[in-house]
């Protein structure tokens, strides 16, 4: 398993926060001062009980050591555990379980991811009985053929005397209805086995993408130069298997095109190299909109400035469109996240750009600085309210020009999973209030 | 009490095996086909009973037992809805909206004749 590489510096700057020479430290856990040193420079995994024996020293949370893969395994934990309303697993102990048996909550995490992939596509195909027209609308006309059917059949079947005439009438309707019967059971089926090969792929269309996105890191080398055959690019992605996807894909390379056209890669990393990380600057130097500067950061090549940097993108109902996860960062998979994100602040004063540093509450407490801003999709038209899109660019602390306002605001991810106390925006208990 | 019914229904095969089977028994049937004067309709032949299908052109079924109840002339009016869907959610409508009995499609001929009968008791 994965572990950030920073669990060793922060051993070592925790351990000398405390004057604890690194030889009583090795010694209080049972290893060498010389292994411990390879630890604390990073040069050796560490987590399980040995992660467990230097927290207890040192005197901190085990979380506090560990992050990455370890935080995002744990964060999905305590997800699963807050959706199990019969028992009541240790919420507590988290970090010690995917520490001591980090596969074994991997295939939990695993099994929850699936649960909540296929609870969707259950509601989804409630939804779909019960709102689509064109099922709603068939179903009708099955049944109210073979009502027909029905009655009149059972009335030539039960009627002693009938009138020749009466006879001919109801056997010609029977007649009539039977072959509508046929054709629109026949359009049923045809229409269920249509639906149920689409819902094949039980991932998103959204999922899909990221997937898609993840693959390259994020950045589309095929997109940067020259006009690219989009078409044929899609049709070569081996994770769009929907056409949904496909063309959720082709909006956002089509966006993605557009900023590389309009940014060019040199012509924008030398820009951020003059002008440092600061997206409204960026964005009147090059006349583009402040969104483009924070989209295009984040699709910036692996190993540069913006590669490592999270991207989030909502529109005016709070529903996430983009998500480009920043390590440390948690955002809930399905589900509401959390009101005080800059992102919705963003959203009650369009076109202000917002720069707000954050500390997500809850496990390693890191901070970030977002950067927000809210813009209309659509051009104006009269007497009509714009739909508005929000993109929020999420960076470690301290890596913007200007100097952040001293406070830092706590947010969180989601609030069933969130310890924080007395917070307006809560609309959940928690499930940790008892630890932190 | 008469046995006078008025069967509003758009699919003219079902309309016409429901007269067919009501005349038999005895009843007067009218028919109508659409939920636009619908209601009009009820008021100007002041049946003994009205056999109602949810879903109507021009105005739902429940629309139209929503006016009939709001008037005092038809408030206690006897009503047997007929519905395809037959979920629950309709017959909690109906309900709300009303009516005396809810009957799901396809539905058999002794169940017809016996809710009329039910309902319009001599």
């Amino acid at each position: 398993m994965h572990r950030g590489t920073l669990t060793g510096s922060r051993i070592r700057e925790r351990r000398m926060m405390l004057g604890l020479r690194q030889a009583d430290l090795a010694r209080q856990i049972g290893i060498s001062a010389s292994y411990l040193n390879l630890i604390e420079h990073n040069r050796r995994r560490i987590g399980g009980k040995l992660l467990l024996d230097i927290a207890k020293v040192i005197g901190v949370e085990p979380s506090m050591l560990s992050e990455g893969a370890e935080a995002a395994l744990i964060a999905v934990l305590r997800e699963a555990a807050a959706d199990s309303t019969t028992v009541r697993a240790e919420t507590d102990r988290a970090d010690e379980f995917a520490g001591r048996f980090p596969g074994w909550a991997e295939v939990l995490v695993n099994a929850h991811r699936r649960i909540a992939s296929l609870e969707r596509s259950v509601e989804a195909l409630t939804d779909r009985v019960a709102h689509d027209p064109q099922l709603a609308a068939s179903l009708h006309e099955v049944l109210s053929t073979a009502a027909s059917i029905r009655s009149t059949a059972s009335i030539l079947a039960e009627t002693q005397e009938i009138e020749p005439e009466w006879r001919n009438r109801f056997h010609r309707n029977i007649n009539e209805d039977s072959a509508r019967l046929a054709e629109s059971s026949k359009a049923l089926v045809s229409y269920l086995d249509h639906a149920e090969a689409k819902e094949e792929q039980l991932a998103s269309p959204q999922e899909e993408v990221e997937a898609m996105l993840a693959d390259h890191a994020y950045h589309l080398e095929m997109l940067e130069t020259g006009n690219p055959d989009l078409a044929q690019i899609i049709a070569k992605e081996p994770r769009l298997t929907t056409d949904s996807a496909r063309l959720n894909a082709r909006v956002f390379m089509e966006k993605y095109a557009l900023d590389a056209l309009a940014m060019p890669l040199q012509k924008f990393q030398d820009a951020l190299s003059r002008i440092g990380l600061d997206p409204t600057a960026l964005a009147q130097r090059l006349s583009v909109p402040v969104q483009s500067v924070l989209s295009r950061l984040a699709a910036m090549p692996e190993g540069t400035l913006g590669s490592d940097f999270g991207l989030i993108v909502c529109d005016n109902s709070g529903s996430l469109l983009f998500h480009k996860a920043i390590q440390g960062f948690a955002v809930p998979r399905f589900g509401s996240t959390c009101p005080l994100w800059p992102l919705y602040a963003a959203l009650s004063r369009p076109m202000t750009p917002i720069f707000q540093r954050v500390e997500q509450v809850g496990r390693d407490a890191l901070l970030f600085d977002c950067f927000a801003v809210a813009h209309p999709v659509v051009p104006p038209a009269l007497n009509v309210d714009p739909l508005y899109h929000a993109t929020m660019l999420i960076t470690p602390a301290g890596q913007f020009n200007r100097a952040p306002q001293a406070e830092v605001r706590p947010v969180g991810s989601t609030c069933r999973i969130c310890p924080r106390e007395n917070c307006s925006g809560r609309r959940e208990r928690s499930m940790l209030s008892e630890e932190f | 009490m008469g046995r006078h019914v008025l069967l509003i229904e758009d699919e003219p095969n079902i309309s016409e095996a429901i007269r067919f089977l009501l005349s038999r028994d005895g009843w007067q049937v009218d028919t109508h086909s659409n939920g636009h004067d619908a209601v009009e309709t009820v008021h100007s032949s002041c049946p003994d009973l009205v056999i109602l299908d949810v879903m109507l052109p021009g105005k739902s079924g429940f629309e139209i037992l929503t006016e009939l109840r709001a008037n005092p002339q038809t408030k206690t009016l006897p009503v047997l809805m007929l519905t395809a869907r037959g979920q629950s959610r309709d017959r909690e409508m109906a309900e709300k909206a009303g009516a005396s009995r809810f009957m799901t499609k396809p539905f058999s001929n002794a169940e017809v004749l016996d809710a009329v009968r039910e309902l319009v008791r001599p």
